[in-house]
């Protein structure tokens, strides 16, 4: 038999099979130390930060990573992942990567956040870590509710979007409008490079894993700020069958927050 | 040994350079700013690093981040500036996180922000109050040593005066005796290895879901258990054939000596009874040297806040009265009316005579 861990992924053709069924492959990243989780069916989370651990690997930073992560689902995961890890308070996990990044610039330093985290409570933290230019990676886990506390709205709540605090939907008129937030960040000159991604199908899913590969690679590379946002599934959340999960982060969210790079080696893409 | 006059500021930076300290972060606020000043020019001479934070909450964020990764980190504002970082000083007492934080204040009336803490949940961080600029070089490089100790958060707690006073102060390094290893920092190596760290404030562990909050709770409460026996510290003077006690902390203690120096011509038989260590607030000491005592007289800056801990060591074995009060000039920066030595005699023979002491406001 294989070895689980194996990367191999195609059905072996050199030798017959030895029973009606057998491993031909492990699913399961390698940095996860359990590999299975408590977050909802239809969460897009796990694929997010599958993509992102795949990554450190990847790049070789396996034993040269250092997360910070934030408050929300995602929290649950910092048992799970192996990598070294500081716990910040929700909302300020680039302020304390700051500082783990200036004490140990040969480390990847990276945060792990929700659009709660990021763009309500910290907002301020996300803004003058990107315009200070540190050479930090701010992955932003942004699914459009407060999905630990059952589905309230956030800052990047798209207009119409019902929550558990916006019964009717958001109306810019009573809730304001929503911040696109990696819009916001390609703004500022410390940025090098700022992207935003989903993990609705399989084809973003991939190219996802190639935006976080790039961040990782601007940040080693000491070009300054970098940040990639995943649109991420909350059915739970929205209050809808987890199968539509998909495609309402396809139609709902995608269709104000965009999916495509924003800006490489410093320079904004043409949109 | 040389010595070299500094102002306050400027001795406790170069303290916190002798100590080994390599990051800062801080945000201007009077009377803080100085040392935030003398920061951002002394460590990048040190090879260290200052951020000139966008914000307080940032600032202790920024050092919590460095102190995590093993290096020794400091944070300070005033007491309004801690107000902002209460937060974060609650979660890293439980992540364990050993940060040094100056509370260069207005005055005193944050000793209840000090001991008590404005953070939620169950916590108790060192808090060390240096009454001059020699006594604070040495109270600084001693907060570096106790936080790496213990793993835990220190305060230094300052004022006005203490950071724009000149003194002619000796900062050479002070060996305060070996430490353990940080094997609890982050660096990255252990990752992938199933045994990678998590520096958190709620005992979590990796390879398992959930956590054992008994566990947890058991280990930090033991911990500052140990600190309140090991660690108190206080300054005793003249105690010993008094009849009355002066208790009082910071920069006060200075003008106490000389309050007592002029009771004792008077005739009055005073001591004088100074915690350094806040908390652990030196119960047992303070005890002893009020033994026998016909009045205790509490003196700060304050409309009363160490009398609590006083009143409760002390538990009504002696008459307490407060004879300080609130007291600030018009820049509300804390030099106000109570800094002087004859005012605070004549207010310490009035408690001791029975009188009443208004012990609100001194203008």
């Amino acid at each position: 038999m294989s070895d689980v861990n194996d990367k191999l992924r195609v059905i072996p053709t050199d030798k017959p099979p030895t029973g009606a069924c057998k491993v031909v492959g492990s699913f399961e990243p390698n940095l996860a130390i359990i590999p299975e989780h408590d977050l909802c069916p239809g969460c897009g989370e796990p694929v997010a930060i599958r993509q992102m651990l795949e990554s450190i690997e990847d790049l070789g930073h396996t034993t040269n990573a250092i997360g910070v992560v934030g408050i929300g689902c995602y929290t649950a995961f910092t048992s799970l992942m192996d990598v070294d890890l500081i716990q910040a308070l929700h909302g300020r996990a680039p302020s304390v990567a700051t500082g783990a990044k200036r004490m140990r610039p040969g480390n990847l330093v990276f945060t792990l956040q929700g659009d709660g985290d990021m763009v309500n409570e910290g907002l301020q933290e996300v803004i003058h870590t990107a315009a200070r230019g540190e050479s930090v990676t701010c992955v932003l886990l942004n699914n459009g509710v407060f999905g630990e506390t059952g589905g309230q709205m956030t800052s990047t709540t798209v207009l119409g979007q019902r929550t558990k605090n916006s019964l009717d939907g958001r109306d810019a008129e009573t809730h304001g409008y929503p911040i696109l937030i990696a819009d916001l960040i390609s703004r500022l000159q410390g940025a090098a490079y700022v992207a935003r991604g989903s993990v609705h199908d399989a084809k973003n899913v991939h190219k996802t894993r190639r935006l976080l590969d790039r961040a990782f690679e601007s940040q080693m590379k000491g070009q300054g700020f970098s940040f990639v946002e995943i649109l991420t599934m909350c059915p739970t959340g929205w209050f809808i069958p987890t199968a539509d999960g998909p495609d309402f982060l396809n139609d709902e969210l995608a269709a104000i927050h965009k999916i495509g790079e924003l800006k490489r080696d410093g320079i904004l893409v043409d949109s | 040994m040389t010595r070299k006059l500094m102002e306050g500021s400027e001795a406790i930076a170069e303290a916190c350079v002798a100590a080994g300290c390599r990051f800062f972060s801080g945000y201007p606020m009077t009377p803080f700013t100085e040392l935030l000043e003398h920061m951002a020019r002394r460590l990048p001479e040190e090879g260290g690093t200052c951020i000139n934070s966008e914000s307080e909450l940032e600032a202790i964020g920024h050092a919590w981040g460095a102190a995590a990764t093993g290096y020794r980190a400091a944070t300070g504002s005033t007491g309004q500036g801690l107000s902002l970082m209460q937060e974060s000083m609650s979660e890293i007492t439980r992540a364990e996180i050993p940060i040094v934080i100056f509370n260069i204040a207005r005055g005193q009336g944050d000793y209840f922000q000090a001991t008590r803490g404005g953070g939620h949940g169950d916590y108790r961080h060192i808090v060390l109050a240096p009454a001059t600029v020699n006594e604070a070089v040495e109270i600084t490089q001693l907060a570096f040593h106790l936080a790496d100790k213990w793993r835990h958060p220190v305060v230094i707690y300052g004022d006005y005066l203490l950071g724009h006073t000149a003194e002619a102060v000796d900062v050479s390094a002070v060996d305060f005796g070996t430490l353990p290893d940080k094997d609890w920092a982050v660096d990255g190596r252990l990752g992938g290895t199933g045994k990678s760290k998590n520096i958190n404030p709620i005992g979590m562990d990796k390879g398992t879901k959930g956590i054992e909050p008994a566990r947890f709770w058991r280990a930090l409460l033991e911990k500052e258990k140990k600190i309140a026996v090991e660690e108190p510290r206080f300054e005793v003077e003249g105690a010993d054939d008094a009849d009355y006690l002066i208790v009082t902390f910071g920069t006060l203690g200075r003008f106490a000596h000389t309050a007592v120096k002029n009771l004792r011509e008077q005739g009055y038989k005073v001591g004088i009874f100074r915690p350094v260590t806040l908390w652990p607030f030196p119960k047992d000491a303070l005890i002893e040297a009020a033994k026998g005592k016909k009045h205790v007289a509490v003196l700060e800056q304050n409309a009363g806040q160490m009398i609590d801990d006083v009143q409760l060591s002390l538990l009504g074995s002696v008459p307490i009265t407060g004879i300080g009060g609130m007291s600030t000039d018009p820049s509300g920066f804390g030099v106000g009316p109570i800094l002087d030595s004859d005012l605070i005699a004549a207010r310490a023979k009035d408690a001791f005579e029975g009188k009443d002491v208004d012990a609100g406001v001194i203008e």
